[in-house]
């Protein structure tokens, strides 16, 4: 938990200096430009987004963080939402949930990265 | 490790089995290696060959060098001079008696696709005597803006089609450099796209099938890992165009070491980076940068010499490590 913690403050602010995007699933743009909770965090290490699979209640925010080495690209499948620029080590980018529904996003470096938002109501 | 069981699985149904595929690859891991089709060829690394000269091609004869992943902005651990290690493989290139008659850069020129890391590129590249570079783009290239950057560079001396394609002749041969890393679908692996698949079509169809082919991308045009993403998921077709023709080359990167395989008259083959090694198929957790022993480096690091000798069918492919 401490390096939980350690962490947060220290990816907040290599993400200011990477002029942070934030754009909202389903066109409920809300520039919110705060860090998500520890629930609704992902983490790509390894080639993989991890959660793979996240739930949400819409309105929250979602935050995927980049702990490799690699740059890696959040992609919305269908184009529900605004890409990412290439994320490098420890940056990252914020969006938040709009309508409840399903959506898939992929690295667009590494397409067989994928993953899924699942947002309730 | 291990350089002999990393191949857990035989994902492929091309009839080639585990040991077969085995026999047809050459992995780097334990220094010089290289690998010839349809003829015997010594070993040279590039620094015996700068003292060797009676040993080069005569002029008529077509020599040229592959450079790969040269990651410019990478700092890492696996390696945190990346500029340091290129000037070195240009060192190498320089020391070399009769300079090649050009350079092919396979991609990732830079880490993050930033100007400041391409303007390292073409500071360091001034001290390399050969001039003539062709370029396909790495993925690491084109990461933001579709590599409009990339094609403004790089494509200065080609007439780039699509999104930077190109074909040119040398000495009789016959070179396309095709674009598998951009338009990238969820799932799936590289991809050239059916623009991309017509044109190379056109492009070869009025040559004789004696002609020399040598075809050079970034992602390997055959499977060599699908689960790490190493493929180009419509390069049946691409190979398909050039069945008739008796000798093709493959040349790619991507992957930071040398792979090999011989399947008919093509002949496919992989460069080392000059950044970092990448571990083998399926040996870690992910394709990561690979951190090895300081004096290890250079060793896993290196580029690849291609000689195209008039009369011989195949072209010799040579990888010297910069050890």
């Amino acid at each position: 938990m401490n390096t939980l913690t350690f962490k947060i403050p220290i990816a907040a602010l290599l993400c200011s200096l990477a002029s942070l995007s934030v754009s909202a699933l389903g066109g409920d743009m809300k520039d919110t430009g705060s860090v998500g909770t520890s629930e609704n965090r992902i983490e790509i290490k390894d080639f993989s987004f991890n959660p793979q699979t996240i739930t949400v209640k819409s309105g929250e925010t979602i935050t995927w963080i980049n702990r490799d080495e690699e740059p890696h690209t959040v992609v919305s499948v269908e184009k529900q939402f605004k890409k990412s620029s290439a994320l490098d080590t420890d940056q990252q980018f914020t969006i938040t949930a709009g309508a409840p529904g399903t959506y898939t996003y992929f690295c667009s470096v590494h397409p067989k990265m994928t993953g899924t938002i699942v947002v309730e109501k | 490790m291990n350089d002999h069981n990393y191949i857990q699985h035989n994902d492929n149904p091309d009839g080639i089995d585990r040991r077969g595929f085995l026999k047809c690859m050459a992995w780097a891991g334990t220094g010089v290696l290289w690998t010839v089709s349809g003829g015997v060829l010594a070993s040279k690394t590039l620094a015996e060959i700068a003292k060797a000269g009676s040993l080069l091609p005569k002029a008529t004869d077509l020599s040229f060098l592959q450079i790969s992943d040269s990651h410019i902005g990478f700092s890492k651990e696996a390696n945190k001079d990346v500029t340091g290690t290129f000037k070195i493989a240009l060192d190498r290139i320089n020391a070399m008696p009769a300079p090649p008659s050009f350079l092919i850069h396979t991609g990732d020129i830079t880490q993050l696709s930033k100007p400041e890391e391409f303007d390292t590129f073409d500071q360091v590249l001034k001290s390399c005597r050969t001039k003539d570079i062709f370029y396909v783009p790495g993925e690491h290239d084109v990461l933001n803006d579709g590599g409009k950057l990339y094609r403004e560079r790089y494509l200065k001396n080609v007439e780039g089609q699509g999104s930077g394609w190109y074909s040119f002749n040398k000495n009789g041969v016959h070179f396309v450099g095709l674009v598998n890393v951009l338009d990238l679908q969820a799932g799936g692996l590289g991809q050239l796209g059916d623009e991309q698949l017509e044109w190379l079509e056109a492009d070869v169809k009025g040559l004789g099938g004696d002609t020399p082919i040598v075809v050079f991308a970034h992602i390997p045009l055959w499977t060599v890992y699908p689960q790490w993403g190493w493929g180009t998921s419509d390069s049946e077709r691409a190979l398909g165009f050039l069945k008739r023709f008796g000798s093709v080359t493959v040349l790619n990167g991507h992957i930071h070491q040398v792979l090999q395989k011989v399947e008919g008259n093509v002949t496919f083959h992989t460069a080392m980076s000059t950044a970092f090694p990448q571990p083998a198929p399926g040996t870690a957790p992910s394709p990561g940068p690979m951190n090895v022993p300081a004096e290890k480096l250079r060793g896993l690091l290196g580029l690849t010499s291609v000689k195209y000798k008039q009369g011989n069918a195949a072209l010799a492919v040579v990888d010297s490590t910069l050890s």
